[in-house]
């Protein structure tokens, strides 16, 4: 297939050969299998796939927030796999953000203190035209000094991208980030995303059960069974529909 | 629902373990206490058993005053040496033995102090030969006026042997003796009770502890064979007349030990206090981890009512939850009671220098005070939150109800009302309105006072905590802790009111100890004008004393103006038991104290003249002319006539009698000696000639005033320490309760912690986090109780106005001391919690649902 196309030099994060497998004996579920992958710089990938198919556990690995079975995983120039308490939480400081579908703000902090929070917890000082911009692009400036329980959930999501962008990270992982908002919402949200990947450069990579949702990015990796099984480049929500149909027969095939 | 209280108390474990913890605390000082007082009192049943064992009726003189509880012992008249003679030929009696033993003796060690015995009597007595109980170890019988026995406990307490020359302290000055023999008691014990005994030859017993020949203390009487105890008793009694006491040997060991038991009753009394105030900061703790649970299980609790469950039995699942955590806090306390109270008894027994202890057993008043306290105090704690587990509406099984933000007006209010009474019942009883129930109003003001404070406190937290917080918010993690600790006012506020209890007792105290010593070296500064000053500090049943001769021999020194030796008693002054003093010289009235006539004159006194006190005067409806029988305890009684009122004031007695009255004194020799130089002389020039003359009476010491002064508030000192350690286990039980909060929170927001951690939070600044949490709550609940401590303590400081203590003193040191150890016992408390925290697995935590 077109699998090629990504292989540049500067991937963001890399998996290769990649297995995860949990618990042992009868209850032993494998989650990966062999996952080879590579997310490059400044491009929106989308990764889909039949429910229990992987996703949010390659996403989980490549994140060093879960430890791989057999493989390794890198983002930029750091190696993930085999890194203590310390290197994750310092990698998580400079080199990865998280958006998550629900859960992602602290109800005690204002929108603004929580989109700080990372650059807070890190003792950095935030770039203020960077800020500035962020802001303006999530459209959110009249909202800073509200508390989360006080903003709607697509507003969140929206404080919850600043925060993930406002440190500039390596790459930014999101799990389902729209799965929890209504289709405008979501779309505001997906299009905020797309833009700070091509305005600013941002590195994103987007579990999503959404054909739409995945039309927004700039490459869709398909997964199955614990595998990549087939990837699209400029994808639309139709040809992603397709392939998706496509696997779905395959499956059935397949048992 | 029976099944499902089990199984959610079971998954629940931690948290009821922590908040049983501080029941089980409370429970093991309640059952403590009744084992330690039944041991002790069972022990010392045991020691007068023995010790009357041999005697069949014991005769003694009536005492010539009639002694209330906390006057000390009766000084029973001696019995004349005829009597003894007489009771012989009472028919029926086998034997009859003249017996003198009276407190008093002090033997001075080898180190060239008296031994002291830390509470239990010092016994001068005559050596009547061994017996079933007395048996010789070492050594020989007395036979010259200089030679003595002395008891093996005694021995090596002042490692002294036969043959050691040794000097002792009667009713007379200290006086050199031989020690030719070592006794013991039969059991192998060196000591009765802790008790020193050393036996003279009768009559220099009789001359050094009775200040009289041919006469005894006692006498006991052995029955001839077929001969009924109290039959002989009887007859004795019908011989002897009036004046004697008879009583058989039983009665005898009864009523000694009735006397000590008293005595163990009131230290019964402090350790249910501090059980009480153990058991306050318990419910605290217990009312918050019950609300905690309920709010926790809130979804929980709507569904069952959402399939049925009524409003009671809502309740009776969360009480059930409570009878089962007190029915177990109350077996383990009792468990640790036991185990305490027989700790304290071997403590002190060893302390008291060998009490041989009774078996430890656990009497019905330990077990029933156990349960009854354990249970209710936690079914009491868990209604509040059961009540608003009823409230729940089934539809908040549906709703996702974070944290519902109640309104603190209604507890707010409630506060109010409560502080306002506690504040009046604490006016009623300081003030004395309370008549007989002071104590009681006093205590419920306090108790309302504690609990009223404790329902403020969630309003008061808000603007407090923001500012404590406002110190750590330079630091993310500290603004994050901060921003924690204020989230939940109820549950902070009833965490730092924990500790607040604690706190504001030790500040209390404190602030009335501090005010009590500054007000009485204040006094003595103003009021003493002595330069130099003898005394010592006690350490027994008896005050110290030193040989008259002293005073004498101070005066004639170069630079002495003038020697006042102080002599006091309780004594019969007409029908009223009253303080009598005597001074060596009646000029140090008033010399050195400066009392200032109002009648009469007051600068000299004749054999049988005595001044007053304006106050005695006025109550006695006393003037100069006056004539009042004084019965002093070894006198006989006799008549005085007022020569002299001086204006009432500190340190002058209510009645003083001539210098001769002091030989009918209890204790004949002086307490205190106060020495004032002529104009020009140095105290420091003087001090060491006294300190030469001092060498034969080593339980004083002379000091300058200053020295003297410290001297006297020492004993406050040695209080304070105690209370504060004792109520440094409120404190702990509250760092029980900041530990259970903090795991609660940490539970609760495992979500928060995750994403925390995902956005780079690292594990040291996880716990700074936990941490700054745990010290807010904890500082808060400092400044709270030292808050409340201080205004406690200047209410009884005001109300004791009158009684002398004028000084208002708050301890700075002391209370920043208590500032920094709230800040202690937040980052102890926050230990486990952070490590728990810090260790959160990240995936898990972001999934946790
Ligand atoms: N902690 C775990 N222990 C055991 N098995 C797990 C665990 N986490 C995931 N799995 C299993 O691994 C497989 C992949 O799970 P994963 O969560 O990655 O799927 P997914 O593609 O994200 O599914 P969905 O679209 O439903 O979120 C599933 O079969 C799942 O049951
Ligand atoms: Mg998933």
């Amino acid at each position: 297939m077109t699998a090629t196309v990504g292989r540049q030099a500067q991937a963001a994060a890399r998996a290769s050969e990649v297995w995860k497998v949990y618990g042992s004996g009868e209850a032993q579920v494998i989650a990966l299998r062999g996952v080879s992958c590579e997310f490059e710089q400044s491009r929106f990938t989308a990764i889909m796939g039949p429910s229990g198919s992987g996703k949010s556990t390659l996403m989980h690995c490549l994140a060093g927030l879960d430890s791989v079975t057999r493989g390794t995983v890198s983002i930029g120039e750091t190696t993930v796999t085999g890194l203590g308490d310390a290197g994750l939480t310092k990698l998580r400081r400079e080199q990865v953000g998280f958006i998550f579908q629900q859960f992602n703000l602290l109800p005690t902090l204002t929108a603004k203190e929580n989109i700080l929070l990372p650059l807070s917890i890190a003792g950095r000082k935030p770039d203020q035209a960077w800020f500035d911009t962020v802001i303006e692009t999530v459209g959110l400036r009249d909202r800073l000094d509200h508390r989360p329980a006080q903003l709607s959930g697509g507003q969140q999501q929206r404080v919850a991208c600043a925060r993930a962008l406002v440190s500039r990270p390596q790459v930014i992982f999101a799990d389902e980030p729209t799965g929890n908002l209504d289709s405008r919402a979501g779309a505001e949200v997906l299009k905020f995303l797309r833009n700070s990947v091509r305005e600013h450069g941002q590195t994103i990579v987007m579990v999503t059960h959404d054909p739409t949702a995945a039309a927004y990015a700039d490459r869709v990796v398909f997964l199955a069974d614990g595998q990549i099984v087939s990837e699209l480049i400029e994808p639309t929500a139709e040809t992603v529909l397709d392939t998706m149909k496509k696997l779905d027969t395959q499956v059935e095939v397949g048992d | 629902m029976f099944r499902a209280t089990l199984k959610s108390l079971l998954a629940r474990k931690l948290r009821l373990i922590l908040s049983g913890l501080a029941v089980v605390l409370g429970v093991m000082f309640v059952s403590g206490a009744f084992v330690l007082t039944d041991t002790l009192g069972r022990s010392f049943d045991a020691v007068f058993a023995d010790a009357y064992e041999g005697v069949d009726v014991n005769v003694s003189a009536k005492p010539r005053m009639e002694v209330g509880d906390f006057e000390g012992d009766a000084v029973a008249m001696p019995v004349p040496a005829e009597t003894v003679e007489r009771i012989r030929n009472v028919a029926g009696v086998a034997d009859a033995t003249g017996i003198v033993a009276a407190d008093g003796a002090r033997l001075i060690g080898s180190n060239g102090k008296v031994v002291t015995s830390f509470g239990p009597p010092q016994i001068g007595a005559n050596w009547v030969g061994t017996s079933d109980l007395v048996q010789l170890r070492e050594g020989r019988e007395p036979q010259a006026d200089d030679e003595i026995l002395v008891n093996a406990g005694l021995a090596k307490a002042g490692r002294v042997a036969v043959g050691d020359r040794v000097g002792v302290l009667t009713l007379e000055p200290k006086q050199e003796f031989t020690i030719v023999g070592v006794f013991g008691y039969s059991g192998g014990r060196d000591s009765l009770g802790g008790v020193n005994e050393v036996m003279f030859t009768t009559p220099v017993a009789q001359q050094l502890m009775l200040g009289q020949g041919d006469a005894f203390t006692n006498v006991t009487v052995s029955a001839a064979a077929g001969v009924a105890n109290d039959r002989l008793r009887d007859d004795i009694a019908a011989v002897l007349g009036a004046d004697f006491e008879v009583k058989t040997g039983a009665e005898l060991s009864a009523d000694s030990a009735a006397t000590l038991k008293e005595g163990l009753s009131f230290f019964n009394r402090i350790l249910l206090g501090f059980a009480a105030v153990a058991l306050l900061v318990g419910t605290f703790l217990i009312l918050n981890t019950f609300s905690i649970i309920v709010a926790q299980r809130t979804r929980e609790l709507a569904l069952m009512r959402a399939v049925g469950a009524g409003r009671r039995q809502i309740i009776g699942s969360v009480v059930l939850e409570a009878v089962a955590v007190g029915l177990l806090a109350s077996v383990l306390g009792l468990g640790a009671g036991v185990g305490i109270g027989a700790l304290l008894a071997y403590l002190f027994g060893n302390l008291s220098g060998g009490l041989d202890l009774a078996g430890i057993a656990v009497p019905p008043a330990a077990v029933i005070g156990a349960f009854g306290v354990g249970l209710i105090i936690t079914v009491v704690a868990a209604l509040l939150p059961a009540l608003r587990a009823s409230r729940i509406p089934p539809i908040a099984a549906m709703q996702d109800v974070a944290m519902p933000d109640r309104p603190l007006t209604k507890v707010t209010v409630t506060g109010a009302a409560v502080t306002s009474t506690g504040a009046t019942l604490l006016f009623l009883g300081l003030g004395g309105h309370a008549g007989d129930n002071t104590l009681i109003t006093i205590l419920g003001g306090v108790l309302f006072a504690f609990i009223g404070v404790a329902l403020l406190t969630p309003m008061i937290s808000r603007p407090v905590v923001g500012l404590l917080g406002g110190l750590f918010s330079w630091w993310m993690p500290g603004k994050l802790g901060r921003l924690n600790s204020g989230r939940n006012p109820r549950r902070t506020a009833i965490t730092a009111a924990a500790l607040m209890v604690g706190i504001a007792l030790v500040t209390g105290v404190t602030v009335i100890l501090d005010s009590a010593k500054s007000s009485i070296s204040g006094l003595a500064e103003d009021k003493i004008k002595a330069e130099l000053v003898i005394s010592g500090a006690q350490t027994g049943s008896r005050p110290p004393t030193f040989d008259p001769a002293v005073l004498e021999k101070t005066a004639a020194l170069p630079g002495v103006a003038l020697v006042g030796g102080a002599y006091g008693d309780l004594a019969q002054v007409g029908d009223e038991r009253t303080w009598v003093g005597a001074n060596s010289d009646v000029s140090t009235l008033t010399q050195i104290f400066g009392a200032r006539a109002t009648a009469g004159d007051i600068s000299r006194l004749g054999p049988d003249q005595m001044l007053v006190s304006s106050d005695v005067a006025t109550s006695r409806g006393l003037s100069v002319g006056s004539t009042v029988p004084v019965q002093l305890a070894r006198a006989e009684a006799k008549t005085y006539t007022v020569s002299g009122i001086y204006e009432a004031g500190d340190f002058l007695d209510p009645v003083t009698l001539p210098a001769t009255a002091a030989q009918g004194f209890t204790i004949p020799q002086p307490m205190m000696g106060f020495i004032q130089l002529t104009p020009g002389a140095q105290a420091a020039d003087v001090l060491p000639r006294v300190e030469t003359l001092l060498a034969d009476s080593p339980e004083v010491s002379v000091a300058d005033r200053k020295a003297f002064i410290e001297q006297q508030t020492e004993p406050l000192d040695g209080l304070l320490r105690m209370i504060q350690i004792l109520l440094l286990l409120a404190i702990v039980i509250a760092v029980l309760g900041i530990i259970n909060t903090l795991a609660l929170s940490v539970l609760e927001r495992t979500r928060e912690l995750g994403l925390l951690r995902a956005v780079g939070l690292g594990r040291a600044q996880t716990m700074g986090m936990i941490t700054v949490e745990a010290v807010v709550i904890s500082v808060f609940g400092a400044l709270l109780g030292i808050a409340v401590g201080a205004g406690l303590g200047a209410a009884v400081v005001e109300a004791l106005h009158d009684e002398g203590i004028t000084d208002l003193v708050f301890p700075w040191a002391d209370m920043g001391t208590m500032v920094g150890l709230g800040a202690l016992v937040g980052v102890l408390a926050a230990v486990i919690p952070a490590v728990r925290a810090a260790r959160i697995d990240v995936l898990g935590a972001i999934a946790h649902d």
